[in-house]
């Protein structure tokens, strides 16, 4: 009966962390769209698979929300950006990838260190999947340390916003229904915005680089 | 128990005289596959075997300068195969010394024939094959990481780094879609493919100074002894294919001794390395070769996997 609910959470988290590892892995900014796609549909399972073994229906409707707005609606809005405006490369990282590869599964290690307390006082058989949602998050401020692009920075930002989501849905019984379309729903307006301000960006100077933002213009 | 002995010994001869075949046949196979694909009629699939027959009767040369490394490496390459061809489960999990054979063992005999090929390839003291053997020593360094972190995942999962046992382990548990399994296992298929030199990493097809590894290394090498290394080199294809197959899905392993399971069992792997063979080289038409500089990404990658997967297997036991 355990057997029924776990592994197919495991595999849901463990989904979000590779795709996360995936982001920072390809060059290609299509490919990281694509992977962040899956790890919205990831999240979004793991909220289901978690709402259907408690049988709280407003949590499965949460699941099917967060797989429509951050697997589908999200990964769309950006890259139409990357569509349009974009070459489709992260030109060149502030840290070479093999390097960054690395840097991730220490930070994975690191999450998996700082929760040890955590995972202990709760005994879940969610709970123990607390590390993964933490390390996601901090892949996710690597990414955006590391990166250059625009797009890059915001597909960091929103692997950020989906550990966070992921370590509430494994820590807590459930989000309110409230609170999670008010985060959804900002994260999607701050997507919009970004995604309008990164066009703009790139037809006025055009850059894509961040970096090159050093000076004031007119 | 003198009977087992028996079956043991009989299990690895026949696992040596299989993969003996198996090596130059799985490369017709493959290439087979590819011109079908590619829309050629292609050589079939015993082309391998003549080629070898056809190099083993030509003339021996060596480069002036060479010393008795030159010589040996072919032997050592094909020695350790064979060793390997013999003693690990891969048509039977009784095979002789299973109890004996760990998967570090396992692969750090691997290495010794790609040591032995470095150190001929510098031996020679040509250009060329010293940078085939610079490139080769680069991949080769990042894929051990990722292969020993694999096997280190897997072998956690199972408890044991007993090679047989962890084939046992795999052949026990129901639930073959564990995390830390799935991750473990693509781990290993990318360091396989980089160990073999096979397409994302280095092209077996091409002789193009520019992009050439293993075959930089081998290009003064000729007659009987470039046989030697195709065979080998052949032999570890299917040897890493083989241990991935049964890694990953072991059915049809033989796991009691007698002549029936043993050629089951042979069947079994047959059929499994032939599937995963031509899914190699499905692959393979589908992929272009990655710029030398970009193979460290992906050899990472597959380090990452690996890390990810041992802390899977830790966290979620």
């Amino acid at each position: 009966m355990k057997v029924s609910y776990v592994t197919p959470l495991d595999l849901a988290v463990v989904v979000v962390i590779v795709t996360a590892a995936l982001t920072l892995w390809r060059q290609s900014l299509v490919a990281s769209l694509r992977a962040l796609s899956l790890q919205g549909v990831g999240l979004g399972v793991v909220a289901m698979v978690l709402g259907a073994h408690r049988r709280d229906p407003v949590l499965v409707f949460v699941g099917v929300l967060v797989l429509l707005i951050k697997g589908a609606a999200i990964p769309r809005l950006i890259s139409r950006v990357v569509a349009r405006d974009h070459p489709g490369r992260e030109g060149s990282p502030l840290i070479n990838i093999p390097a960054s590869l690395v840097g991730a599964g220490l930070l994975t290690l690191l999450a998996f260190g700082a929760t040890r307390g955590l995972v202990a006082l709760i005994a879940t058989p969610a709970a123990r999947l607390i590390p993964f949602g933490v390390a996601t998050t901090l892949i996710g401020f690597f990414a955006m340390v590391v990166r250059r692009r625009a797009v890059s920075q915001i597909v960091g930002l929103l692997t950020i916003d989906n550990g966070i989501a992921l370590t509430a849905f494994l820590a807590t019984s459930g989000v309110p229904l409230v609170v999670e379309l008010g985060v959804s729903l900002d994260v999607l307006l701050a997507v919009a915005v970004l995604r309008v301000l990164a066009g703009h960006l790139h037809r006025q100077f055009n850059i894509q680089d961040l970096d090159q933002l050093r000076d004031l213009h007119d | 128990m003198k009977s087992t002995l028996l079956w043991s010994g009989i299990a690895s001869l026949a696992q040596l005289i299989w993969l003996v075949l198996a090596g130059p046949l799985a490369l017709g196979l493959m290439r087979k596959v590819r011109s079908v694909i590619e829309g050629r009629d292609g050589a079939r699939v015993t082309q391998p075997l003549r080629d070898l027959r056809k190099l083993a009767a030509r003339q021996r040369t060596r480069p002036t300068d060479a010393t008795w490394i030159f010589s040996a490496a072919p032997l050592v390459l094909v020695a350790s195969a064979l060793v390997l061809g013999a003693l690990s489960p891969l048509a039977s999990l009784h095979v002789l010394m299973s109890s004996r054979v760990d998967v570090v063992a396992v692969l750090f005999v691997l290495l010794l024939g790609s040591v032995a090929l470095l150190l001929s390839a510098l031996d020679t003291g040509t250009a060329f094959a010293g940078m085939g053997s610079s490139r080769a020593a680069m991949v080769g360094a990042m894929t051990e990481p990722a292969l020993l972190v694999a096997i280190l995942a897997m072998s956690l999962g199972a408890g044991t780094s007993n090679l047989a046992r962890l084939v046992d382990a795999g052949v026990a548990t129901s639930t073959l879609a564990g995390p830390a399994r799935i991750l473990a296992l693509v781990s290993f298929f990318i360091a396989v493919l980089a160990e073999t030199g096979r397409l994302p990493v280095d092209n077996p097809a091409t002789h193009l100074e520019l992009t050439m590894i293993h075959e930089a290394m081998i290009l003064e090498y000729a007659g009987p002894d470039l046989a030697l290394i195709t065979w080998g080199e052949s032999m570890r294809l299917v040897l890493l294919v083989g241990l991935f197959s049964n890694l990953a899905l072991p059915w049809g392993i033989a796991t009691s001794v007698g002549a029936l399971s043993l050629g089951v069992g042979l069947l079994a792997l047959t059929l499994k390395v032939a599937v995963v063979a031509i899914g190699v080289s499905l692959f393979e038409v589908t992929t272009a070769k990655l710029r030398l500089f970009r193979v460290p990404e992906l050899l990472a990658g597959a380090f990452l996997l690996g890390v990810l997967s041992v802390i899977s297997a830790v966290a979620l036991r």
